[in-house]
């Protein structure tokens, strides 16, 4: 075994347990039935019920994408529940009526909506499961004319804004999941940040599967308004299953004139047994930005070092004159972890602008694969975009892939590509042993080092948790 | 300190070193000399414990202690401490950050506190002062892009931080000019005290003339041919490695 052989075999999954809660959950199974009963269950009106029963339509028309660069059994829709919630329903006045074992729960996870916690400048809403158990700070939000929901309950309070843009970025029919997760989409969070204004916090989701047989479907809406400013950060985790669960988000975001949205997310979905495969989190999320009115901005930096397979290209359409949308990505893969991620930026306004910086590292015998598409179409004179993808291997017995596809009418862009593939050598690691610094924690700076660019992305004390999740994922078990 | 004995060993089944004896006690400073391929870099990179070689004979003593039962980060914890013939470039991680690192690696290893990051600091800054090392160096990435004599200059730049006990400097001479020699001859001669000891690899004389050797030994053809005093050296200079290579005979 060389040294990174050994270095790279990782640490157990932190995450990996459940809490025993009573759950509601719908029989097994997917049918028209079934999306009324979600439906019905969460009071829908009908203009919603509808909505759900149209993507349902498609879906079932449609078949699951083959083109992706990751390999696993088919998925049997019927086999799973569409429904989980723990029974103990939280009226969600105050945090003292959620159940204290789904509080543990994240407290376990290092989630901060308990009380002390929430003096802390972040807004958090927690989804367990299937519905949204907890948001914090709502108070010191609404005084600022944010609203941040969950979202069944900006269904009840905000349904005129909702209906205006739920589907609008990312529509039923994009895609089969993007169909699935609008027939039975359970929960999730929805931000409007009202004209001029700068949200006055961090606002936050965590995602959190419990339930074994249950899939996850959450939908995140995010509008701001003319000349506001939000910054959104998501995390999740799971625990450890032998069998797969799926999670098919959709997100959207929707940036009107001037206005600027920032989304970040972590993701530590379980990743499966790293020496058998088995298990883990099937991550196949939609997730788009709609850059809708002029100088507006979207940024997506995602850190991406869980789940089984990984399957999401968030993206920006650039709609406004002057808008501009930025892709800032790490994606490590170890053991048998697949990904296949990247970003779709789609250049509709003039002088719009696009940077896209990737960072794939894999280890083991997980393989990573960026695939990124730039359409520039006629209308978009002036557009630019630059393009840096740069991958890592550490190890033999990994891969990693680049697809960069630049299409339309490239003639009226200017655009810049760079691409590099580099390996951490066994001369670098034994440079840093003989300074005393012993290989795990050499392997951890050199792909700190590596993904330097995108770390800086990320707000203050996300990066440094990102860095140390990075680290821990790289650590070595054996000693 | 450091006793090698009948050591033999390379790579991929092939000796390099055919049965080297050296023994190097606190405070000296040996040096070793030879023709281009005679093993120097190999014996260097055995007793730091580079783990693609292999040794297939003999025994190395450190402190009393089986020094080839340790893993690489623990001799160099220990104190022993390699300049490298070709020091390798570590791209995105910065310079200051590395040898903080390295520094804390060796604080923790006796059992002491990691150093406060303004202190460390501070050490820093006087020691590249004193090796005319340019503050641009900190931010830079290990390595990455210095010229062969910046190069050098680092590794004595962590030579000075780390204060090792043995330190073993490969070819540290080479790509150096003569005002950046001085420089680092000096520093190297600072660092010296009473119990750490040195050995210089070198292929030219010309550095013995600055950091005086107690001993010299000459390797030719994975073997010690010669040993002796200064004089050696000298002798060396004029005459060449020609009279070692014809001995060694392969
Ligand atoms: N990593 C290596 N792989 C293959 N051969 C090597 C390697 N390192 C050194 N050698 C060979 O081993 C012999 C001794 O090399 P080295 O120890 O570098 O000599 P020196 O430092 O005295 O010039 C040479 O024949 C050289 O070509
Ligand atoms: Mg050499």
């Amino acid at each position: 075994m060389t040294d990174l052989d050994q270095v790279v075999a990782r640490k157990e999954y932190k995450h990996g347990f459940t809490t025993d809660i009573d759950t509601e959950t719908l029989e097994k199974g997917l049918s028209e039935d079934t999306v009324r009963k979600i439906s019905a269950i969460k009071n829908e009106p009908e203009w919603l019920l509808k909505f759900r029963l149209k993507a349902f339509r498609m879906w079932k028309k449609m078949s699951p994408p083959v083109w992706a660069n990751v390999k696993f059994p088919p998925v049997d829709f019927q086999d799973m529940s569409y429904y989980s919630a723990p029974r103990k329903k939280p009226t969600r006045k105050s945090l003292d009526e959620v159940d204290p074992e789904i509080l543990e729960t994240f407290e376990r996870l290092g989630i901060p909506i308990e009380e002390q916690k929430r003096l802390s400048n972040v807004a958090v809403d927690a989804v367990f499961d299937s519905v949204s158990v907890a948001t914090t700070h709502k108070k010191k939000l609404m005084e600022a004319g944010v609203i941040f929901l969950s979202f069944s309950e900006a269904v009840k309070e905000f349904p005129e804004l909702i209906e205006k843009y739920l589907g609008t970025v990312v529509p039923p029919g994009d895609n089969f999941y993007a169909a699935l997760n609008s027939a039975v989409f359970s929960d999730g969070s929805f931000v409007y940040i009202p004209p001029d204004t700068v949200s006055p916090m961090e606002l936050s989701t965590y995602f959190r599967i419990n339930t074994e047989e249950s899939g996850q479907f959450e939908r995140t809406l995010i509008v701001a308004a003319e000349r506001s400013y939000v910054s959104y950060i998501e995390g999740c985790t799971a625990p450890q299953f032998d069998s797969n669960q799926l999670h098919a988000a959709i997100v959207e975001l929707v940036a009107l004139d001037d206005a600027e949205i920032k989304y970040s997310t972590v993701q530590n979905w379980y990743p499966g047994d790293p020496e058998t495969g088995k298990g883990g989190i099937f991550n196949f999320v939609v997730k788009r930005g709609k850059c809708q009115g002029k100088n507006s901005k979207i940024s997506w930096t995602q850190v991406e070092t869980g789940s089984a397979i990984t399957w999401k290209y968030p993206g920006c359409i650039l709609k406004g004159d002057n808008s501009s949308g930025e892709f800032y990505s790490v994606a490590l893969t170890t053991g048998h972890q697949q990904a296949d991620t990247g970003t779709k930026m789609i250049h509709i306004g003039k002088n719009t602008k696009s940077v896209i910086i990737t960072k794939g590292i894999s280890a083991d015998s997980a393989s990573n694969t960026y695939r990124g598409r730039v359409f520039i179409s006629p209308s978009a004179t002036g557009a630019r975009n630059y393009t840096q993808c740069d991958s890592m291997l550490v190890g033999d017995s990994c891969s990693a892939h680049t697809f960069p596809y630049i299409e339309g009418a490239t003639e009226f862009a200017q655009l810049e590509h760079e691409a590099s593939t580099s390996k951490i050598s066994d001369d670098q690691l034994f440079y840093f042993r003989q300074r005393g610094i012993d290989a795990e924690e050499a392997v951890s700076a050199i792909v700190s080092g590596f993904c330097k660019d995108v770390f800086v992305q990320l707000p203050m004390e996300f990066s440094v948790e990102a860095q140390k999740l990075l680290a821990m994922k790289l650590e070595d078990s054996v000693g | 300190m450091l006793e090698i004995k009948d050591l033999t060993g390379g790579f991929e089944g092939k000796d390099i070193l055919k049965g080297i004896s050296l023994s190097v006690k606190p405070g000296e400073v040996h040096s070793i000399m030879g023709p281009n391929g005679s093993g120097k870099s190999t014996l260097s990179k055995i007793v730091a414990g580079h783990p693609g070689y292999e040794v297939t004979g003999g025994s190395i003593s450190y402190n009393g202690a089986d020094l080839l039962a340790m893993e690489p980060e623990i001799r160099a914890r220990k104190g022993i401490f390699l300049a490298y013939q070709y020091p390798i470039e570590i791209p995105g991680v910065n310079n200051a950050e590395f040898l903080r690192m390295a520094y804390n690696a060796k604080l923790k290893s006796l059992g002491q506190e990691e150093a406060d990051p303004l202190d460390f600091d501070e050490l820093l800054r006087e020691k590249m002062k004193f090796l005319d090392i340019d503050e641009k160096f900190r931010e830079r990435s290990v390595n990455e892009g210095f010229s062969g004599g910046e190069k050098k200059k680092n590794e004595i730049l962590q030579m000075a931080i780390l204060n090792p006990a043995v330190s073993i400097l490969d070819e540290i001479d080479s790509g150096l000019d003569i005002d950046a020699l001085k420089v680092v001859a000096e520093g190297v001669n600072r660092l010296r005290n009473g119990n750490s000891s040195l050995i210089l690899i070198t292929h030219y004389p010309r550095l013995l003339n600055y950091i005086k050797p107690d001993h010299v030994h000459v390797l030719s053809g994975g073997r010690i041919v010669s040993s002796g005093d200064f004089s050696l050296a000298l002798e060396l200079e004029s005459a060449g490695y020609e009279r070692y290579t014809a001995v060694a005979g392969e």
